[in-house]
């Protein structure tokens, strides 16, 4: 939940307003300190990162005193005939997808719900929904690992479950993992569509209702279409979220399951360089990842553009 | 009442319920005395809170200096990147240059940056900067500040731009004509004005910063004491038996903070996000 992309996106249509002075070299000026801070320890990094990934870059070069060595795609040609970096990024893949249709589901359905409760239940739930979207990631982590503990947790106890492990198995684990992530990330897409509902004209869904359409197609053919540009943005910003997990599955599973059965792209990335200390080759899994995710940025932009945000 | 009112509500409740029990759930068991938490016989409250936990954790663990740590460094990246993020966010909406489109455009892609993957170089960054500025080297909570500040930037920045936008320039204007100079109108007429969307913004910065797991975990390798709060939550889990007493202790102080700051922005927040689809 650290970055809220479209968060902004609300006050910020309003400045879609033409700016109106020239001034010379004083924009430049103002925008020099987040210059200096973002080109030194953003842009370099991410250079760096792609630099490190053509590198045989290993503990022996770190503190050995080795020279490094360039070998070109090397670590991307072991990547591809590595048939664990195959399965770990089908199994990012997939648990993903997972979580961005569970997100969506339940944040999509609670936000229809918000709009027809009474007063009171509808507060509630917004306030629960604010108190875990803030939790950070750690403490929400420790909270599900206790409650799924396999001889103190209380799920156990009351399913009468006595030591059953619940990350024992793979898919179990992804799913208590999944469980944790979707609770932490359901609240943005609830409260943005509900926001979004509210925001349709009274008249259109009173039309509609006239018009003999039951609530069932009232969302369907009326609600989703008018929130399209939104629900992409939160599709788009879901995704990103949700492929580059890491601290959920880094802590609940203890840095990626039983034999590393639940690793996910990110946590295979960290293990590689600060693990196994291959920084060469765990660089070029970060470039695989970021790539991915800049082609996703570039869908979110053409959704921002045809959503009539104006830069 | 209608029907789709009443069940809307109860689905309401229920989804309450559900969503706030693991918060509750947490707070609960900080407060529960250890005879409890190791008891079979659970119960969803208790008839003898104890501080002993706490107790514990700020105590034994060291944990107060931990807090601090936490802080410390939020504290100071709210400080830094309400004052460049204010600065940009006037550069991008209060004139017209080159390359400007492209400027929020890079902001835009920096937001999306897989932060993790980029542990990699900055850790090898971190550790030569060291070498020449010892403030900001391994080791130091100055490292976990200047990352913090350049990942919660972009999104300051792109958050500030509404905020600014919407300070009418007559306003300005007017300071100007009545003899103001420029740092004059931009710090006590301008600044003043976009204190609230300077506190939605910083409350995104402390979150981003208070909630760091894997920047702590990685920079931090040696110096105990300059530990920050969520590595230093790891200390609780034991090979063979986890002290779920003291992590859900420890959870707790971390996590009310961020949740008083949270509550306090919430209504900003969703009238920001109403605003975004009336166009």
């Amino acid at each position: 939940m650290t970055t809220l992309t479209t968060a902004p996106a609300g006050p910020s249509t309003r400045a879609g307003t033409p700016p109106r002075r020239r001034g010379g070299p004083r924009p430049w000026l103002y925008l020099l300190p987040s210059a200096a801070v973002l080109v030194p320890l953003l842009g370099y990094p991410v250079y760096m990162l792609g630099l490190l990934s053509v590198f045989d870059y290993r503990q022996a070069q770190v503190s050995g005193g080795e020279p490094t060595r360039f070998i070109g795609l090397a670590n991307y040609a072991a990547l591809a005939g590595d048939g664990r970096f195959w399965s770990v990024l089908g199994q990012t893949v997939a648990f993903a997808a997972a979580l961005v249709v569970a997100t969506l589901a339940v944040g999509a359905a609670l936000a229809v719900v918000l709009t027809r409760a009474a007063r009171v239940p509808r507060l509630l739930l917004s306030l629960a929904a604010m108190a875990a979207w803030a939790a950070p990631a750690v403490t929400g982590s420790t909270v599900w690992m206790f409650l799924f503990d396999a001889d103190l947790g209380l799920v156990n106890q009351v399913l009468g479950l006595d030591g059953f492990n619940w990350f024992y198995d793979k898919w179990v684990a992804f799913g208590i993992v999944g469980a944790t992530v979707v609770w932490h990330s359901f609240p943005f897409v609830m409260v943005t569509l509900y926001a979004g509902i509210q925001a349709i004209p009274a008249s259109v869904l009173e039309a509609a209702a006239l018009d003999g359409a039951s609530a069932w197609h009232a969302f369907w053919r009326v609600m989703v279409p008018m929130l399209r540009p939104l629900i992409t943005i939160v599709v788009i910003q879901s995704i990103i979220w949700d492929f580059k997990i890491f601290t959920q599955v880094y802590v609940m599973t203890s840095g990626g399951g039983i034999a590393g059965q639940n690793t996910v792209l990110n946590v295979y990335a960290y293990q590689t360089a600060f693990g196994s200390s291959e920084y060469g080759l765990g660089s070029a899994i970060g470039v695989v990842m970021t790539l991915i995710l800049l082609a996703v940025t570039l869908l979110y932009l053409r959704a921002l553009y045809r959503g009539g945000e104006k830069l | 009442m209608n029907r789709s009112r009443v069940v809307a509500s109860t689905i309401a409740v229920i989804a309450t319920v559900v969503t706030l029990f693991p918060v509750y759930w947490m707070v609960l068991s900080a407060f529960k005395p250890p005879g409890e938490i190791q008891s079979l016989e659970v119960r969803p409250w208790t008839l003898h809170p104890t501080l002993d936990h706490f107790r514990r954790v700020l105590g034994g663990e060291n944990f107060a200096r931990y807090f601090l740590n936490s802080l410390a460094v939020a504290l100071t990246v709210v400080v830094l990147s309400a004052v460049v993020a204010f600065l940009a966010a006037v550069a991008v909406t209060r004139f017209r240059f080159r390359f400007r489109t492209t400027v929020l455009i890079m902001f835009l892609i920096a937001q999306m940056v897989p932060v993790e993957a980029l542990t990699i170089p900055l850790f090898f960054l971190v550790r030569d900067l060291g070498a020449v500025v010892p403030a900001v080297g391994l080791n130091t909570l100055g490292s976990l500040v200047l990352v913090h500040l350049a990942f919660s930037l972009p999104f300051a920045i792109w958050m500030m731009r509404g905020f600014v936008a919407a300070v009418p320039e007559a306003l300005e204007e007017a300071a100007t004509i009545d003899g103001a100079s420029r740092a004059v109108v931009l710090w006590r007429v301008m600044f003043p004005l976009v204190a609230p969307g300077l506190v939605a913004t910083s409350v995104f910065s402390f979150i981003t910063a208070w909630n760091d797991f894997i920047f702590a975990r990685t920079f931090i390798i040696s110096a105990k004491d300059h530990q920050t709060l969520p590595a230093a939550l790891l200390v609780f889990f034991k090979p063979d038996e986890n002290d779920w007493g003291g992590i859900m202790a420890a959870s707790t102080l971390m996590t009310v903070p961020v949740l008083v700051f949270f509550v306090a922005v919430q209504r900003r927040l969703v009238a920001g996000l109403g605003g975004s689809v009336k166009d």
